[in-house]
Protein backbone atom coordinates (compact mmCIF):
# COMPACT_ATOMS: atom_id res chain seq x y z
CA UNK A 1 0.00 0.00 0.00
CA UNK A 2 1.36 3.39 -0.87
CA UNK A 3 2.04 5.66 2.28
CA UNK A 4 1.54 9.26 2.28
CA UNK A 5 2.41 11.64 4.78
CA UNK A 6 0.03 14.55 5.78
CA UNK A 7 1.87 17.38 7.38
CA UNK A 8 -0.17 18.42 10.48
CA UNK A 9 1.20 22.32 11.74
CA UNK A 10 -1.95 23.31 13.63
CA UNK A 11 -3.70 24.66 10.91
CA UNK A 12 -7.01 23.37 10.00
CA UNK A 13 -8.98 19.99 9.85
CA UNK A 14 -6.78 17.17 8.72
CA UNK A 15 -9.73 14.63 8.68
CA UNK A 16 -11.36 14.91 5.33
CA UNK A 17 -7.43 14.76 3.95
CA UNK A 18 -6.52 11.96 5.70
CA UNK A 19 -9.89 9.81 5.49
CA UNK A 20 -9.54 10.65 1.31
CA UNK A 21 -6.41 9.22 0.84
CA UNK A 22 -7.11 5.93 2.84
CA UNK A 23 -10.44 5.63 0.63
CA UNK A 24 -7.58 5.99 -2.50
CA UNK A 25 -6.22 3.06 -0.46
CA UNK A 26 -3.08 4.90 1.18
CA UNK A 27 -1.81 4.44 4.69
CA UNK A 28 -1.80 7.86 5.40
CA UNK A 29 0.53 9.12 8.67
CA UNK A 30 -0.67 12.95 10.30
CA UNK A 31 2.50 14.30 11.52
CA UNK A 32 4.55 17.32 11.91
CA UNK A 33 7.84 14.83 13.46
CA UNK A 34 10.53 16.15 11.07
CA UNK A 35 11.96 12.53 10.52
CA UNK A 36 8.98 10.57 9.82
CA UNK A 37 8.31 13.62 7.03
CA UNK A 38 11.32 13.58 5.54
CA UNK A 39 11.17 9.81 5.39
CA UNK A 40 8.11 9.74 3.54
CA UNK A 41 7.75 8.58 -0.10
CA UNK A 42 5.30 11.28 -0.70
CA UNK A 43 3.80 14.31 1.29
CA UNK A 44 0.64 16.23 1.47
CA UNK A 45 0.97 19.74 2.71
CA UNK A 46 -2.76 20.98 3.37
CA UNK A 47 -3.83 24.33 4.48
CA UNK A 48 -6.78 26.43 5.23
CA UNK A 49 -6.87 30.12 7.10
CA UNK A 50 -4.73 32.28 6.51
CA UNK A 51 -0.90 32.86 4.74
CA UNK A 52 1.04 34.29 7.65
CA UNK A 53 -0.67 32.16 10.54
CA UNK A 54 0.58 29.50 8.25
CA UNK A 55 3.96 30.15 7.87
CA UNK A 56 4.23 31.15 11.57
CA UNK A 57 3.04 27.61 12.56
CA UNK A 58 5.79 25.77 10.11
CA UNK A 59 8.40 28.20 11.29
CA UNK A 60 7.65 27.62 15.08
CA UNK A 61 7.44 23.58 14.22
CA UNK A 62 11.22 23.57 12.20
CA UNK A 63 9.16 22.46 9.26
CA UNK A 64 10.31 25.45 6.57
CA UNK A 65 13.53 23.59 6.23
CA UNK A 66 12.11 20.31 6.14
CA UNK A 67 9.58 20.95 3.29
CA UNK A 68 12.23 22.73 1.75
CA UNK A 69 14.41 19.35 2.05
CA UNK A 70 11.56 17.33 0.41
CA UNK A 71 11.54 19.23 -2.61
CA UNK A 72 15.28 19.50 -3.28
CA UNK A 73 15.52 15.64 -2.46
CA UNK A 74 12.61 14.75 -5.20
CA UNK A 75 9.47 13.72 -3.03
CA UNK A 76 6.93 14.12 -4.62
CA UNK A 77 4.88 16.83 -2.43
CA UNK A 78 1.13 17.88 -3.11
CA UNK A 79 0.34 21.32 -1.75
CA UNK A 80 -3.60 21.34 -1.59
CA UNK A 81 -5.47 25.06 -1.18
CA UNK A 82 -3.34 27.45 1.45
CA UNK A 83 -1.17 24.54 1.45
CA UNK A 84 -0.50 25.46 -2.70
CA UNK A 85 -0.06 28.95 -1.65
CA UNK A 86 2.63 27.96 0.34
CA UNK A 87 4.73 26.64 -2.08
CA UNK A 88 5.30 29.79 -3.98
CA UNK A 89 7.65 33.02 -3.10
CA UNK A 90 5.48 35.08 -1.09
CA UNK A 91 1.77 36.34 -0.63
CA UNK A 92 0.39 39.61 -0.46
CA UNK A 93 -2.15 38.61 2.01
CA UNK A 94 -2.02 40.84 5.33
CA UNK A 95 1.38 42.71 3.79
CA UNK A 96 3.90 40.90 2.57
CA UNK A 97 4.56 37.57 3.69
CA UNK A 98 7.80 35.16 2.40
CA UNK A 99 6.55 31.94 1.35
CA UNK A 100 8.62 28.64 0.73
CA UNK A 101 9.86 30.08 -2.37
CA UNK A 102 9.31 26.22 -3.82
CA UNK A 103 7.66 27.50 -7.08
CA UNK A 104 8.46 30.92 -7.92
CA UNK A 105 5.53 33.15 -7.74
CA UNK A 106 3.32 35.50 -5.75
CA UNK A 107 -0.16 35.09 -4.09
CA UNK A 108 -2.45 37.94 -4.91
CA UNK A 109 -6.15 38.87 -4.20
CA UNK A 110 -8.52 37.72 -6.34
CA UNK A 111 -9.70 40.54 -8.58
CA UNK A 112 -13.17 42.11 -6.87
CA UNK A 113 -14.60 42.67 -10.32
CA UNK A 114 -14.89 40.36 -13.18
CA UNK A 115 -12.94 41.19 -16.75
CA UNK A 116 -16.66 42.66 -18.09
CA UNK A 117 -16.26 45.51 -14.99
CA UNK A 118 -18.70 44.12 -12.65
CA UNK A 119 -18.44 43.45 -9.22
CA UNK A 120 -18.12 39.32 -8.69
CA UNK A 121 -18.45 37.47 -5.23
CA UNK A 122 -15.22 37.22 -2.83
CA UNK A 123 -14.62 34.13 -1.92
CA UNK A 124 -14.56 32.47 -5.02
CA UNK A 125 -16.30 29.00 -3.35
CA UNK A 126 -18.10 26.42 -5.30
CA UNK A 127 -17.35 23.77 -7.96
CA UNK A 128 -15.60 25.15 -11.54
CA UNK A 129 -14.23 23.70 -14.23
CA UNK A 130 -10.84 23.00 -14.78
CA UNK A 131 -9.09 23.98 -18.21
CA UNK A 132 -5.73 23.15 -19.66
CA UNK A 133 -3.17 26.05 -18.67
CA UNK A 134 -2.54 26.10 -22.36
CA UNK A 135 -2.93 24.52 -25.65
CA UNK A 136 0.03 22.70 -25.98
CA UNK A 137 -0.83 20.99 -22.55
CA UNK A 138 -1.07 17.85 -21.97
CA UNK A 139 -1.88 16.31 -18.12
CA UNK A 140 -0.76 12.90 -19.21
CA UNK A 141 2.01 11.62 -16.46
CA UNK A 142 0.46 14.54 -14.70
CA UNK A 143 -1.94 14.07 -11.45
CA UNK A 144 -4.54 15.48 -13.73
CA UNK A 145 -3.42 12.39 -15.81
CA UNK A 146 -7.15 10.62 -15.31
CA UNK A 147 -8.91 14.30 -15.61
CA UNK A 148 -11.22 15.42 -18.50
CA UNK A 149 -10.70 19.02 -19.43
CA UNK A 150 -13.60 20.43 -17.96
CA UNK A 151 -14.40 18.29 -15.11
CA UNK A 152 -15.77 20.55 -11.93
CA UNK A 153 -13.51 20.66 -8.47
CA UNK A 154 -14.20 22.17 -5.70
CA UNK A 155 -12.71 25.73 -4.72
CA UNK A 156 -12.45 27.43 -1.50
CA UNK A 157 -10.02 30.87 -1.58
CA UNK A 158 -9.89 34.61 -1.87
CA UNK A 159 -6.48 34.98 -2.92
CA UNK A 160 -4.89 32.88 -5.93
CA UNK A 161 -1.20 31.76 -7.26
CA UNK A 162 0.51 33.81 -9.70
CA UNK A 163 3.17 31.86 -10.56
CA UNK A 164 6.35 33.84 -12.30
CA UNK A 165 6.69 31.26 -15.11
CA UNK A 166 3.44 30.43 -16.96
CA UNK A 167 5.20 26.78 -17.70
CA UNK A 168 4.09 26.10 -13.47
CA UNK A 169 0.72 26.27 -14.54
CA UNK A 170 -1.16 23.29 -15.50
CA UNK A 171 -4.65 24.01 -15.37
CA UNK A 172 -6.59 26.92 -14.88
CA UNK A 173 -10.63 28.26 -14.00
CA UNK A 174 -12.19 30.82 -15.43
CA UNK A 175 -13.72 32.97 -12.47
CA UNK A 176 -14.77 35.84 -14.30
CA UNK A 177 -12.60 35.71 -17.17
CA UNK A 178 -9.77 35.70 -14.95
CA UNK A 179 -8.14 32.34 -15.42
CA UNK A 180 -7.20 31.20 -11.67
CA UNK A 181 -4.15 29.25 -11.17
CA UNK A 182 -5.98 25.92 -10.27
CA UNK A 183 -3.02 23.32 -10.41
CA UNK A 184 0.46 24.01 -10.87
CA UNK A 185 4.00 22.17 -10.66
CA UNK A 186 7.63 22.48 -10.84
CA UNK A 187 9.34 18.90 -11.30
CA UNK A 188 8.36 16.89 -8.15
CA UNK A 189 6.36 19.82 -6.34
CA UNK A 190 2.43 20.32 -6.91
CA UNK A 191 0.29 22.16 -6.06
CA UNK A 192 -3.74 22.33 -6.35
CA UNK A 193 -5.74 25.52 -5.20
CA UNK A 194 -9.01 23.61 -5.27
CA UNK A 195 -10.03 20.59 -2.53
CA UNK A 196 -9.14 17.56 -3.90
CA UNK A 197 -10.74 15.72 -0.73
CA UNK A 198 -13.68 17.54 -1.47
CA UNK A 199 -13.78 17.32 -5.14
CA UNK A 200 -15.76 14.29 -5.15
CA UNK A 201 -15.05 11.57 -7.60
CA UNK A 202 -12.51 13.76 -9.98
CA UNK A 203 -11.12 14.82 -6.61
CA UNK A 204 -10.43 11.26 -5.63
CA UNK A 205 -8.88 10.41 -8.96
CA UNK A 206 -6.10 13.19 -8.73
CA UNK A 207 -5.78 11.70 -5.19
CA UNK A 208 -4.76 7.96 -5.91
CA UNK A 209 -2.51 9.77 -9.02
CA UNK A 210 -0.73 11.11 -6.69
CA UNK A 211 -0.73 8.14 -4.14
CA UNK A 212 0.44 6.08 -7.07
CA UNK A 213 3.19 8.77 -8.04
CA UNK B 1 -17.48 26.81 -17.60
CA UNK B 2 -17.50 29.12 -14.91
CA UNK B 3 -18.34 29.11 -11.49
CA UNK B 4 -21.13 26.85 -11.03
CA UNK B 5 -24.76 27.30 -9.10
CA UNK B 6 -24.55 24.91 -6.32
CA UNK B 7 -27.74 22.46 -5.35
CA UNK B 8 -27.00 21.49 -1.51
CA UNK B 9 -29.16 19.24 -0.21
CA UNK B 10 -30.01 19.74 3.42
CA UNK B 11 -30.45 17.11 6.06
CA UNK B 12 -32.34 18.04 9.76
CA UNK B 13 -30.85 15.69 12.32
CA UNK B 14 -31.92 14.55 15.81
CA UNK B 15 -30.59 12.11 17.68
CA UNK B 16 -28.90 10.78 14.91
CA UNK B 17 -31.17 10.53 12.13
CA UNK B 18 -32.66 12.73 9.27
CA UNK B 19 -36.03 14.46 9.91
CA UNK B 20 -38.31 17.05 8.41
CA UNK B 21 -41.32 18.77 9.45
CA UNK B 22 -43.12 21.36 8.10
CA UNK B 23 -43.03 24.80 10.15
CA UNK B 24 -40.53 23.46 12.55
CA UNK B 25 -42.94 20.93 13.28
CA UNK B 26 -44.68 17.73 12.41
CA UNK B 27 -41.43 15.75 12.46
CA UNK B 28 -41.07 12.81 10.11
CA UNK B 29 -38.64 10.48 9.93
CA UNK B 30 -36.56 10.50 6.93
CA UNK B 31 -33.67 8.05 7.14
CA UNK B 32 -29.90 7.88 8.16
CA UNK B 33 -27.94 10.57 7.31
CA UNK B 34 -24.80 8.34 6.15
CA UNK B 35 -27.12 6.58 3.64
CA UNK B 36 -29.17 10.02 2.02
CA UNK B 37 -25.82 11.68 2.56
CA UNK B 38 -24.04 9.32 0.11
CA UNK B 39 -27.28 8.85 -2.11
CA UNK B 40 -27.06 12.78 -2.58
CA UNK B 41 -23.38 12.66 -3.46
CA UNK B 42 -24.01 10.25 -6.22
CA UNK B 43 -26.79 12.04 -7.65
CA UNK B 44 -24.46 14.93 -8.01
CA UNK B 45 -25.60 17.48 -5.16
CA UNK B 46 -22.70 19.74 -4.36
CA UNK B 47 -22.72 19.68 -0.60
CA UNK B 48 -24.50 18.66 1.81
CA UNK B 49 -25.63 20.92 4.76
CA UNK B 50 -26.60 19.14 8.05
CA UNK B 51 -28.74 21.31 10.78
CA UNK B 52 -28.81 19.84 14.24
CA UNK B 53 -32.03 20.46 15.78
CA UNK B 54 -31.56 18.39 18.39
CA UNK B 55 -33.45 20.01 21.29
CA UNK B 56 -31.64 18.57 24.65
CA UNK B 57 -27.68 19.90 25.10
CA UNK B 58 -27.05 15.97 26.52
CA UNK B 59 -27.52 14.80 22.93
CA UNK B 60 -25.30 17.13 21.47
CA UNK B 61 -22.45 15.15 20.86
CA UNK B 62 -24.54 13.02 18.84
CA UNK B 63 -23.99 15.27 15.63
CA UNK B 64 -20.21 14.81 15.90
CA UNK B 65 -20.57 11.18 15.37
CA UNK B 66 -23.07 11.57 12.28
CA UNK B 67 -20.35 13.82 10.98
CA UNK B 68 -17.59 12.07 11.36
CA UNK B 69 -19.22 8.50 9.93
CA UNK B 70 -20.67 10.72 6.73
CA UNK B 71 -17.42 12.57 6.44
CA UNK B 72 -15.45 8.96 6.21
CA UNK B 73 -17.68 7.83 3.27
CA UNK B 74 -18.54 11.25 1.39
CA UNK B 75 -16.19 13.19 -0.34
CA UNK B 76 -17.90 16.68 -0.63
CA UNK B 77 -18.19 19.70 1.37
CA UNK B 78 -20.46 19.44 4.27
CA UNK B 79 -21.75 22.02 6.17
CA UNK B 80 -22.94 21.44 9.97
CA UNK B 81 -25.40 24.05 12.19
CA UNK B 82 -27.27 24.12 15.06
CA UNK B 83 -26.57 24.68 18.05
CA UNK B 84 -23.30 26.41 17.91
CA UNK B 85 -22.64 28.25 21.09
CA UNK B 86 -18.84 29.00 21.38
CA UNK B 87 -15.61 28.92 19.13
CA UNK B 88 -14.90 25.50 20.67
CA UNK B 89 -18.44 23.90 19.11
CA UNK B 90 -16.80 25.09 15.67
CA UNK B 91 -13.53 23.31 16.21
CA UNK B 92 -15.44 20.36 17.39
CA UNK B 93 -17.03 19.73 14.46
CA UNK B 94 -14.82 20.91 11.74
CA UNK B 95 -12.54 18.06 13.56
CA UNK B 96 -14.73 15.45 13.03
CA UNK B 97 -15.30 16.24 9.22
CA UNK B 98 -17.40 19.61 8.47
CA UNK B 99 -15.87 21.75 6.38
CA UNK B 100 -18.12 24.72 7.30
CA UNK B 101 -19.61 25.48 10.48
CA UNK B 102 -23.49 27.66 10.71
CA UNK B 103 -23.73 29.60 13.28
CA UNK B 104 -27.66 31.18 13.54
CA UNK B 105 -28.84 31.86 16.71
CA UNK B 106 -25.36 32.66 18.75
CA UNK B 107 -24.57 35.24 15.65
CA UNK B 108 -27.04 37.36 17.17
CA UNK B 109 -26.64 37.06 21.05
CA UNK B 110 -22.79 36.80 20.77
CA UNK B 111 -21.51 38.63 17.29
CA UNK B 112 -18.49 38.33 18.55
CA UNK B 113 -18.58 34.07 18.15
CA UNK B 114 -19.05 34.83 14.09
CA UNK B 115 -15.49 37.00 14.28
CA UNK B 116 -13.01 35.31 17.03
CA UNK B 117 -14.63 31.82 14.40
CA UNK B 118 -13.87 33.53 11.27
CA UNK B 119 -10.58 35.11 12.54
CA UNK B 120 -9.05 31.35 13.91
CA UNK B 121 -10.63 29.17 11.20
CA UNK B 122 -10.90 31.50 8.28
CA UNK B 123 -13.88 32.93 6.90
CA UNK B 124 -14.63 29.80 4.98
CA UNK B 125 -15.30 27.87 7.31
CA UNK B 126 -18.20 30.13 8.82
CA UNK B 127 -21.43 30.52 7.74
CA UNK B 128 -24.05 32.90 9.21
CA UNK B 129 -27.19 30.98 8.92
CA UNK B 130 -30.11 34.06 8.74
CA UNK B 131 -33.78 33.13 9.48
CA UNK B 132 -35.62 36.06 7.94
CA UNK B 133 -39.84 36.81 8.26
CA UNK B 134 -41.33 39.73 6.25
CA UNK B 135 -42.35 42.51 8.64
CA UNK B 136 -43.65 45.16 6.06
CA UNK B 137 -47.50 45.84 5.82
CA UNK B 138 -49.22 45.16 2.73
CA UNK B 139 -48.27 48.80 1.09
CA UNK B 140 -45.35 49.21 2.80
CA UNK B 141 -41.88 48.87 1.45
CA UNK B 142 -40.58 45.42 1.57
CA UNK B 143 -38.73 44.92 5.34
CA UNK B 144 -37.81 41.55 6.67
CA UNK B 145 -36.22 40.91 10.23
CA UNK B 146 -33.98 38.39 11.46
CA UNK B 147 -35.87 35.49 14.01
CA UNK B 148 -34.10 32.80 16.40
CA UNK B 149 -34.56 30.16 18.47
CA UNK B 150 -35.43 28.55 14.91
CA UNK B 151 -37.80 31.16 14.55
CA UNK B 152 -39.55 31.77 17.62
CA UNK B 153 -37.98 35.13 18.97
CA UNK B 154 -38.13 38.64 16.62
CA UNK B 155 -34.86 40.50 17.34
CA UNK B 156 -35.45 43.94 15.83
CA UNK B 157 -32.84 43.21 13.38
CA UNK B 158 -33.07 44.14 9.78
CA UNK B 159 -31.97 40.90 7.85
CA UNK B 160 -30.64 42.74 4.67
CA UNK B 161 -28.38 45.40 7.41
CA UNK B 162 -27.87 41.98 9.26
CA UNK B 163 -26.40 40.22 6.59
CA UNK B 164 -23.83 43.06 5.92
CA UNK B 165 -22.51 43.16 9.58
CA UNK B 166 -22.05 39.54 9.47
CA UNK B 167 -20.01 39.94 6.24
CA UNK B 168 -17.69 42.14 7.83
CA UNK B 169 -17.49 40.31 11.00
CA UNK B 170 -15.77 37.05 9.35
CA UNK B 171 -19.38 35.39 7.52
CA UNK B 172 -17.87 33.54 4.85
CA UNK B 173 -21.27 32.93 3.03
CA UNK B 174 -24.97 33.69 4.15
CA UNK B 175 -27.63 31.06 4.80
CA UNK B 176 -30.38 32.83 4.27
CA UNK B 177 -33.68 30.85 5.27
CA UNK B 178 -37.08 32.84 4.73
CA UNK B 179 -39.51 31.82 7.69
CA UNK B 180 -42.65 32.69 6.05
CA UNK B 181 -41.90 29.56 3.17
CA UNK B 182 -39.81 27.11 5.00
CA UNK B 183 -41.47 24.06 4.73
CA UNK B 184 -44.78 25.64 2.49
CA UNK B 185 -43.39 24.51 -0.98
CA UNK B 186 -44.82 27.30 -2.42
CA UNK B 187 -40.84 28.76 -3.37
CA UNK B 188 -37.98 30.69 -2.18
CA UNK B 189 -38.92 34.44 -1.04
CA UNK B 190 -37.42 35.96 -4.37
CA UNK B 191 -37.23 39.58 -2.96
CA UNK B 192 -35.85 38.65 0.20
CA UNK B 193 -33.22 36.51 -0.90
CA UNK B 194 -32.26 39.28 -4.32
CA UNK B 195 -32.30 42.03 -1.62
CA UNK B 196 -30.10 39.84 0.40
CA UNK B 197 -27.86 38.54 -2.27
CA UNK B 198 -27.57 42.54 -3.72
CA UNK B 199 -26.35 43.38 -0.60
CA UNK B 200 -23.23 41.34 0.22
CA UNK B 201 -20.25 40.10 -1.61
CA UNK B 202 -20.29 36.90 0.03
CA UNK B 203 -22.30 33.69 -1.54
CA UNK B 204 -25.85 33.65 -0.36
CA UNK B 205 -27.68 30.13 -0.11
CA UNK B 206 -31.22 30.50 -0.62
CA UNK B 207 -33.26 28.40 1.48
CA UNK B 208 -37.20 28.00 2.65
CA UNK B 209 -39.87 26.88 0.66
CA UNK B 210 -38.70 24.52 -2.28
CA UNK B 211 -41.27 22.52 -3.75
CA UNK B 212 -40.56 22.00 -7.70
CA UNK B 213 -37.23 22.48 -9.46
CA UNK B 214 -38.64 25.75 -10.87
CA UNK B 215 -38.74 26.78 -7.57
CA UNK B 216 -34.53 26.43 -7.55
CA UNK B 217 -34.64 27.80 -10.43
CA UNK B 218 -36.01 31.63 -9.45
CA UNK B 219 -34.06 31.21 -6.57
CA UNK B 220 -31.02 31.87 -8.87
CA UNK B 221 -32.55 33.83 -12.09
CA UNK B 222 -34.67 36.31 -9.80
CA UNK B 223 -33.09 35.37 -6.65
CA UNK B 224 -29.26 36.37 -7.23
CA UNK B 225 -28.43 33.12 -5.18
CA UNK B 226 -25.46 31.46 -5.61
CA UNK B 227 -26.16 28.19 -4.28
CA UNK B 228 -30.21 26.71 -3.51
CA UNK B 229 -30.87 24.83 -0.55
CA UNK B 230 -33.88 22.23 -0.42
CA UNK B 231 -34.79 19.19 1.92
CA UNK B 232 -38.07 17.51 1.63
CA UNK B 233 -38.32 17.77 -2.17
CA UNK B 234 -34.83 15.69 -2.49
CA UNK B 235 -35.60 13.43 1.14
CA UNK B 236 -38.77 12.19 -0.12
CA UNK B 237 -37.69 11.28 -3.51
CA UNK B 238 -39.97 13.37 -5.67
CA UNK B 239 -37.13 14.76 -7.19
CA UNK B 240 -33.19 13.97 -7.46
CA UNK B 241 -30.34 16.26 -7.28
CA UNK B 242 -29.83 15.34 -11.06
CA UNK B 243 -32.58 16.26 -12.23
CA UNK B 244 -32.40 19.52 -10.00
CA UNK B 245 -29.67 19.81 -11.85
CA UNK B 246 -30.87 19.56 -15.18
CA UNK B 247 -33.75 21.54 -14.98
CA UNK B 248 -30.90 24.54 -14.09
CA UNK B 249 -29.18 23.83 -16.72
CA UNK B 250 -32.29 23.77 -18.96
CA UNK B 251 -32.44 27.26 -18.07
CA UNK B 252 -29.32 28.49 -18.84
CA UNK B 253 -28.17 28.73 -15.20
CA UNK B 254 -24.07 27.03 -14.93
CA UNK B 255 -24.07 23.96 -13.33
CA UNK B 256 -22.04 20.94 -12.43
CA UNK B 257 -23.25 18.01 -14.29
Amino acid sequence: MPDVVVIDYGVGNLYSVQRSLEHCGATVTVTSDHDVILAAPRVVLPGVGAFDSAMNALQQLGLVPVIQALANKGTPLLGICLGMQLLLDESEEFGLTKGLGLIPGRVVPIPAQTIAGDIQKIPHIGWNALEPACATNDWQGTILDHVTPGDAVYFVHSFMAVPSSEESRLANCDYGGHKIAAVIGRANVIGCQFHPEKSGETGLKILKKFCNA
Amino acid sequence: MALAKRIIPCLDVTAGRVVKGVNFLELRDAGDPVEIAKRYDDQGADEVTFLDITASSDERDVILHVIEAVASQVFIPLTVGGGVRKVDDVRRLLNAGADKVSINTTAVTNPEVVRDAAARFGSQAIVVAIDAKQVSLPGEPLRWEVFTHGGRKHTGLDAVEWAKKMQAYGAGEILLTSMDRDGTKIGFNLPLTRAVSDAVDIPVIASGGVGNLQHLVDGVIEGHADAVLAASIFHFGEYTVRQAKEAMRAAGIEVRL
